[in-house]
């Protein structure tokens, strides 16, 4: 069974690079947000019946440069966004009229990246400044600081809440990913393990960190062209032992020329890496009798997806999942269907 | 601000005269000539150093050889050695040699650019951040910062 990642779609309308999408996880795979060096984001929904995508909203006038990063909460009804301009804005309302209805302010320079934890009761953002922020919603929709954490020797370059645990995991210029938890569950957030060169770590700046869907495994993608694949035993973690390490399980090299800018990982397993070469690679765990090193092998690889790098890859929530959207220097954001060939 | 260049006293090599290029192979108009070394050199050698009255090839932080070009793959890769170890300017200099291409070679190109190993004392450091596209495109939204590097990219008038 040979498989193919087929074009299905190319959004254009953005007037500058576009450096993230985001799919809205309550909509399946109908609504998704790009965010862009134009400093709008815009809002895309996939026609039921025609199938294809128009731009239902430009959200500007707020942001005063780039956008790096946008991000929906799990009930699908906010986004956050990030911005060059040192501001965090929480929107709502899409169908009608888009409203920022909250800034978050208090990074020093560029923010470059936002996430909410599992539950939506925590924003988490990073920048240039070295820190990580941690913000509580309270019940009128403001936002308040409850941590800021100054380990990072370098850029943040992004964010990430576990997708079960409110374990915080951030990844930088420092080339280093780090690791946040709170013992007593309360605003008490400590680096509990810094992943480096000596973990088998990476040996430039770390992109992205994503999860599988059980949580006990993640891949990272850095300006050194290696993807690396981690993982920990999320049951005694979950069971409340405390914290619980992440460890190396492997390391794919040889596989983009230039650094890679985003991975994600599918519900179904499938590891997507999007890169400065302008391919799109995906991965899977090879299924190997072996029982001493679990590798992952390339299950395919687009030449030329774009034109140009590719910033971010994500694959859409659960419903369609064999749905990627791909966002690039080019200006364009693109979706594509992963299929078997005929 | 205080008027203390980095190099007060730079060497300034006498300019070379500029290589005409001999006739092309290629008599097909529609087949667009290879980019090569020398075309990409012509794009970078005019910038004008951000310190002194003086281009970087006067200067020579870089010179012809200092471009590795791969057409065929979208490639280049300058090489530029700041006029002192120490040089603050560096990061800039390297901006607007990536500046230059980036206004000046088609969108498939990837850009690397670097100083010339063993010529400044932060050399990792300054490779990094000029290698690093996000800083990069932050610093260029900085507007002093691009008022720097457009002065840098006037030409001159001669």
């Amino acid at each position: 069974m040979t498989l193919e990642l087929l074009e299905v779609d190319k959004l254009e309308g953005h007037t500058d690079r576009v450096w993230n999408v985001a799919w809205n996880p309550a909509a399946g795979a109908g609504v998704l947000a790009s965010c862009s060096a134009d400093k709008t984001v815009r809002i895309w929904e996939q026609s039921s019946l025609s199938r294809s995508w128009t731009c239902k909203a430009v959200l500007e006038g707020t942001h005063t440069r780039s956008v790096k990063s946008c991000a929906w909460s799990p009930s699908g009804k906010l986004l956050a966004t990030a911005s060059f301009d040192g501001n965090t804005c929480v929107w709502q309302n899409f169908a009608t009229d888009s409203e920022c209805i909250s800034v978050l302010q208090g990074h020093e320079s560029e923010v470059k990246s936002v996430s909410w934890n599992a539950s939506g009761s925590l924003l988490a953002t990073c920048g240039r400044d070295k820190a990580v922020w941690i913000w509580e919603i309270q019940p009128d929709n403001e936002f308040d600081c409850a941590a800021i954490l100054t380990d990072h020797k370098g850029d943040v370059k992004m964010v990430q809440w576990h997708p079960t645990m409110n374990v915080l995991f951030s990844c930088s210029y420092d080339n280093t990913i780090k690791v946040w938890w709170s013992e007593d569950e309360s605003d008490d957030y400590n680096c509990v393990q810094t992943l480096g060169e000596s973990n088998n770590g990476h040996s430039s700046t770390v992109w992205v960190v994503s999860f599988n869907a059980t949580g006990d495994r993640m891949v990272t993608c850095s300006d050194d062209r290696t993807i690396k694949i981690w993982s920990t035993d999320i049951e005694r973690m979950q069971s409340g032992e405390g914290y619980v390490p992440w460890t190396h399980l492997c390391t794919l090299s040889g596989y983009h020329d230039r650094t890679i800018y985003s991975v994600h990982w599918s519900r179904d397993g499938i590891i997507a890496s999007g890169a400065g070469d302008d391919t799109i690679q995906l991965f899977v765990d090879s299924d190997s009798d072996s029982v001493v090193e679990p590798a992952y092998k390339l299950l395919l690889k687009k030449e030329k997806a774009h034109e140009m790098d590719i910033n971010s890859v994500q694959w859409a929530p659960d419903k369609d999942s064999e749905l990627l959207a791909s966002a690039s220097d080019d200006k364009t954001v693109k979706i594509w269907k992963l299929a078997s060939e005929p | 601000m205080v008027s203390g260049l980095i190099n007060e006293n730079p060497i300034i090599y006498p300019k070379k005269e500029r290589r005409l290029r001999s006739d092309s192979s290629n008599t097909d108009e529609f087949t667009p000539e290879p980019i090569d070394q020398l075309e990409i050199f012509d794009h970078i050698r005019d910038i004008k150093d951000p310190e002194h009255p003086n281009s970087l090839e006067d200067l020579r932080v870089v010179t012809e050889d200092s471009v590795e070009v791969d057409d065929e793959n979208s490639y280049v890769r300058v090489t530029f050695t700041p006029t002192v170890e120490h040089c603050s300017m560096a990061t800039i200099i390297g901006l607007c040699v990536r500046v230059k291409l980036l206004r000046s070679l088609p969108a498939r190109y990837k850009i690397d650019i670097r100083v010339a190993p063993g010529s400044h004392a932060t050399e990792d450091a300054v490779n990094k951040q000029l290698n690093d596209k996000e800083r990069v495109a932050a610093a260029l939204e900085n507007p002093n910062l691009v008022e720097m590097v457009d002065e840098c990219l006037l030409p001159s008038d001669e």
